[in-house]
């Protein structure tokens, strides 16, 4: 397979950023008591990393080395007062109930860390597949905890009654556990659980436990030391 | 000179800094400056529908376009502003249109601190903004737009009275930060239909409505008090409080006196 493809889908199973590198859980905690918040929190996450990804690759030759992270942040934060002020442009309501978790995109440990680990050492094109990959392996991530937690914790999907509930008349009772924060551990541990029983690669051994600092990427080539990014740089 | 030399240069980092900084403040103030007027239009329209649903001319599961919500407005809804202190209409020297009592409230010029009270309202606005609820030319219902603290956030509301200017007509929340699924019900459309009928005051002209524990009858049972939240003890008493103070003597208490008086004159 080409690298961009590798980019692409790479990040959906084997190396999935909350999946496997347990980056960006912050957001997935928040947001994902519904599904309809959780769909446009998905789509703004992708499309700040699409455009942070690609506009941070095709700088990556001509930013300082010694305020890289600052540029980058920069960049990225930009683009995340963007993506707020456009949903609460044309989805104020949504706007509304993500009301600070779309501003805390801008921590989004997945974000920085695709602009260190993998923009600042490659083109713009495959940048972009990555930038999409990371997204998608995020958002699949996203939705299937929103599932769980709306359909137990509020008997409903996107808002629609599903499991009629006994406040309601109905027999479901809801469980109280799925709407708080807490939940979305329970769910995200399964899910890792169960990535982890397929593709036993995953698998860490016992003995060397790795400790995943929040944005350092751990699966991405190291951070570029001087002499690497000299390396990279064209010769004036 | 090579190039890593160059982009380790004071000056080049200096205008590199410099560029990228233009670039991004470029793109921010155009998206903040170019999407100001849809902005502000949604948060108009979003004030408007949760004014109409408190009067009960919205269905709860309605959904209006942005027009169709403005001219519902316009058609049954007057916005007056009153002078909190003495409860008189004070539209002369305010504009109701263009009016924002949360600004207004957050201006030492047009709000003074509010006096010790158990909803933890800081500071109270000089003009409120009320609304009239209109039926051929007759005040039906008024509006009044109430704060207070619960468990973790104030929560913010708007309560319907009856022209009586006694009993409660509606009462919505529509922002606030209490635990989703407990004091988060506030929300809820099937708690808030159990207020319509109560009795805000009670005979000596105190403010006696309360949520207490547990369930209560209908109205003509239990006039005073609404069911509580079950495990939300503590929001339910914010909710209590919120009531006590909006409707006492510091907040809309002269202004219903007056609207009372003058609703009785008028019939």
């Amino acid at each position: 397979m080409s690298k961009a493809t590798d980019a692409l889908t790479e990040p959906l199973f084997d190396d999935n950023p909350i999946g496997r590198q347990v980056l960006g859980i912050c957001s997935a905690l928040a947001v994902t008591t519904m599904l309809s918040t959780s769909v446009v929190m998905c789509i703004a996450v992708t499309a700040v990393l699409l455009v942070s990804n690609v506009s941070i690759s095709l700088l990556r030759n001509h930013i300082p080395p010694s305020i890289r992270i600052i540029v980058q942040l920069t960049i990225i934060s930009s683009l995340v007062i963007v993506t707020d002020q456009v949903l609460q442009a044309y989805a104020f309501r949504i706007s509304k109930q993500l009301s600070v978790f779309v501003g805390l995109i801008i921590t989004n440990c997945i974000i920085m860390g695709r602009a260190e680990g993998f923009a600042m050492q490659n083109g713009p094109a495959a940048s972009a597949m990555d930038a999409l990959g990371n997204g998608l392996g995020y958002s699949w991530i996203l939705l299937v905890v929103a599932f769980f937690r709306e359909l137990f914790g509020s008997g409903k999907l996107f808002g629609y009654p599903v499991l009629p509930l006994t406040t309601e008349g109905g027999w479901y009772e809801p469980n109280g556990l799925m709407v708080l924060s807490p939940a979305a551990f329970f769910v995200i541990g399964g899910i890792i659980w169960v990535l982890r029983a397929v593709k036993t690669a995953q698998v860490e051994e016992e003995s060397v436990v790795e400790v995943h600092e929040e944005v350092v990427p751990t699966a991405a080539p190291a951070h570029p030391k001087p002499e690497a990014a000299r390396e990279i740089a064209p010769a004036m | 000179m090579s190039a890593p030399d160059r982009k380790n240069s004071v000056p080049y980092i200096l205008g590199f800094a410099m560029a990228v900084c233009l670039a991004c403040a470029m793109l921010v103030a155009t998206a903040a400056v170019g999407l100001k007027p849809l902005q502000e239009r949604n948060a108009r329209v979003d004030r408007l529908t949760r004014v109409l649903e408190v009067a009960g001319l919205i269905g709860r599961t309605e959904r209006l376009s942005a027009e169709e919500v403005i001219r519902r407005f316009e058609e049954h809804i007057e916005p007056r502003i009153v002078d909190l202190e003495s409860g008189e209409y004070n539209d002369g020297a305010v504009d109701p249109a263009t009016y924002d009592p949360r600004e207004a409230t957050s201006d030492p010029s047009q709000s003074r601190p509010a006096p010790s009270n158990e909803a933890r309202v800081s500071r109270l606005p000089i003009n409120a903004l009320v609304y009239h609820v209109k039926k051929e030319g007759q005040v039906e219902q008024v509006i009044l737009p109430i704060r207070g603290y619960g468990l973790w956030s104030t929560m913010y509301g708007y309560l319907a009275m009856k022209r009586d200017g006694r009993t409660i007509s509606g009462i919505t929340f529509y922002e606030h930060g209490e635990t989703p699924g407990l004091g988060g019900e506030i929300e809820n459309p099937r708690w808030q239909a159990k207020w319509p009928g109560r009795k805000a005051y009670g005979p000596g002209g105190k403010v006696r409505i309360e949520v207490v524990k547990g369930a209560v009858g209908p109205p003509e049972e239990a006039p005073y008090s609404v069911d509580g939240l079950s495990g939300a003890t503590i929001t339910s008493r914010g909710v209590t409080n919120t009531l006590d103070f909006w409707l006492g003597e510091h907040a809309f208490g002269p202004y219903l006196d007056k609207f009372r008086t003058h609703q009785g004159a008028s019939t």
